[in-house]
């Protein structure tokens, strides 16, 4: 008797427990998705939900100030996962397929951002700017500067894992069939490495458009997204703050899935080619 | 690679990790002497024309006896956070590892998905579901687990509650990295030999994933301690951590000299903490 609860355990309860947990993290995205929808109109009671209305998805720039913030997040976003993105690569090929000296202090100096809490990394730079005269002059460059600070470990990790498990075989053979150096890597290895890539860019986006500790600290007057979301909390939040949560989620979703059926239509593709 | 090589001589390896090394020397490993000399400095000083060095060591006196109690607040809060992060991460990472099938990656992908939601606004939703007269509050009420005036928001419990819920994904991935990579035949092998599923957890599976057990509580604690978003929105002022008192310092008093030495202290318990830990469990390939 006990073995067979046991075992059933073992089938079952694992994965219906597993999957109330997913269900606990998705409780405040369907409250998001839930407020996008408040008409807040009627009461000033902003943290229950009162009435339903389209108004929000139809004026989402409406709250004054929150669009251009948006605009300053998405910039900063797209910049520092570029340049990151770029430098973490190139890491990542050095540590993966080179010996050199100095090796594994990089890796530490890699590792020591990804355990440093934000807030001793967001007030460390802000010593460094008042240090060096910056002090007045912080604002979008300075929030760059420091967000791809921290982006470059999470790409490095990320790619280096892609790096590490590809086959080496694969560029040995395009050697064999006389492909020259140069065609090997565009033809062969980039391409392989290439998802590692895409996933290290928008891990750095999201990490980016989300920051807020590192933000607040060395932003001056400029005004992120999650600086207005911040500041608004502490007054009224506009419902419309829901509809851009929520949008974010699911265009961030869609790249996923497009991702992956494209990567299986590919495989597919390969497959029926052989 | 061979063919940068020849581009950039035998020294290729160098132009590679060139860019990286020296924007993480300038942008992290120098503003960190520099937080180091700013904790040392005169705090009559000011933000705009800078602080003078004196060498003040009294400067981490003031700050321990003025904060400490923010400090252990903040290591106790996000210790329990990351015990409960373990328990709920490792049941999420087992299950997807070994019992989600073809929905291996769905899973994985719904593990993330969360994250593309600005953390400021889900956070503030947990507002909403722990408010007052919220249909939570209210049941729980109803079933005599809480107090006729008792409250969720605005207590230790809710932000413990949103360092938990915000860290959670730090837990999972790491967790789920190490059980992916387990042998299922190791747990069958393990019953053929008469083993208990409580057995084979505790003496298969359990130590098989310590590196991610390591890599998870270090990734949840880290962020979790120097965290001051879940006090501030969830918790009320004597639920204040660490995080909370060197932002204050920072912007509002403008006494950077006091919160740069807090925010040394806090660092130098972290790094302490990691070594001892990943020492301990014997995992000094993290790195």
């Amino acid at each position: 008797m006990i073995t067979r609860l046991g075992s059933w355990i073992g089938k079952h309860l694992m994965l219906t427990l597993g999957i109330l947990v997913l269900i606990y993290m998705y409780v405040p995205n369907m409250i998001v998705a839930l407020m996008s929808f408040n008409d807040s109109s009627q009461s000033r009671n902003l943290y229950t939900f009162q009435a339903f209305t389209w108004d929000n998805w139809l004026n989402p720039c409406e709250p004054q100030g929150m669009c251009e913030a948006l605009q300053v997040s998405i910039s900063i976003g797209l910049l520092s996962t570029i340049v990151a993105t770029t430098i973490g690569t190139l890491a990542a090929f050095a540590l993966v397929r080179h010996r050199f000296e100095g090796r594994s202090t990089m890796n530490l100096m890699l590792f020591l951002p990804m355990a440093t809490p934000e807030i001793v990394m967001g007030s460390s730079l802000l010593a460094l700017f008042v240090a060096a005269g910056f002090g007045g002059q912080l604002g979008f460059w300075t929030i760059l500067i420091a967000h791809i600070m921290f982006n470059i470990s999470f790409v490095v990790v990320t790619v280096r894992s892609r790096l590490a498990g590809l086959d080496s075989n694969l560029e040995k053979a395009a050697s064999d069939l006389y492909a020259n150096e140069w065609q090997t890597f565009w033809r062969v290895t980039f391409p392989l490495v290439f998802p590692g890539i895409l996933a290290a860019a928008l891990l750095a986006f999201s990490l980016s458009f989300d920051d807020f500790i590192i933000t607040n600290l060395n932003s001056g007057t400029t005004v992120t997204f999650p600086m207005f979301v911040w500041g608004a909390a502490q007054r009224a939040i506009p419902m419309q703050v829901n509809v851009i949560g929520t949008l974010m989620f699911i265009i961030a979703l869609a790249i996923v899935i497009a991702g992956e059926v494209m990567s299986r239509r590919r495989a597919k593709g390969k497959a029926a080619a052989f | 690679m061979a063919s940068l090589q020849r581009v950039f001589g035998k020294n290729s390896a160098y132009w590679l990790i060139g860019p990286a090394a020296v924007w993480l020397a300038i942008f992290f490993l120098f503003p960190m002497l520099s937080l180091l000399t700013t904790s040392l400095s005169d705090p009559a000083g000011s933000p705009i024309y800078g602080y003078d060095l004196t060498w003040r060591l009294q400067n981490y006196f003031e700050a321990i006896s003025d904060y400490w109690p923010y400090m252990v607040r903040s290591l106790i809060y996000a210790g329990i956070a990351t015990l409960l992060c373990l328990v709920l991460g490792y049941v999420l990472a087992y299950a997807i590892a070994f019992k989600a099938g073809r929905w291996k990656n769905v899973m994985l992908v719904l593990v993330i998905a969360p994250f593309f939601t600005s953390f400021l606004v889900r956070t503030l939703s947990w507002k909403l579901i722990l408010a007052d007269n919220g249909w939570l509050v209210e049941s729980l009420q109803w079933l005599h687990i809480l107090g006729e005036d008792g409250r969720l928001l605005a207590t230790p419990f809710a932000v413990v509650m949103g360092l938990t819920y915000n860290f959670l994904p730090f837990m999972i991935l790491p967790l789920y990295t190490s059980l992916e990579k387990i042998d299922p035949r190791l747990n069958e092998a393990a019953a053929d030999l008469y083993s208990s599923p409580w057995q084979r957890f505790t003496k298969v599976i359990w130590p098989l994933s310590i590196p991610g057990v390591v890599g998870g509580t270090l990734l949840t604690f880290i962020p979790a301690s120097g965290d001051y978003i879940n006090s501030d929105l969830l918790g009320n002022p004597n639920t204040q951590m660490v995080g909370n008192k060197i932002q204050t310092l920072f912007t509002d008093a403008s006494d950077y000299p006091h919160a740069a030495a807090l925010s040394v202290i806090l660092m130098v318990l972290i790094v302490g903490m990691v070594l001892f830990y990943v020492r301990r469990a014997g995992t000094e390939d993290l790195l």
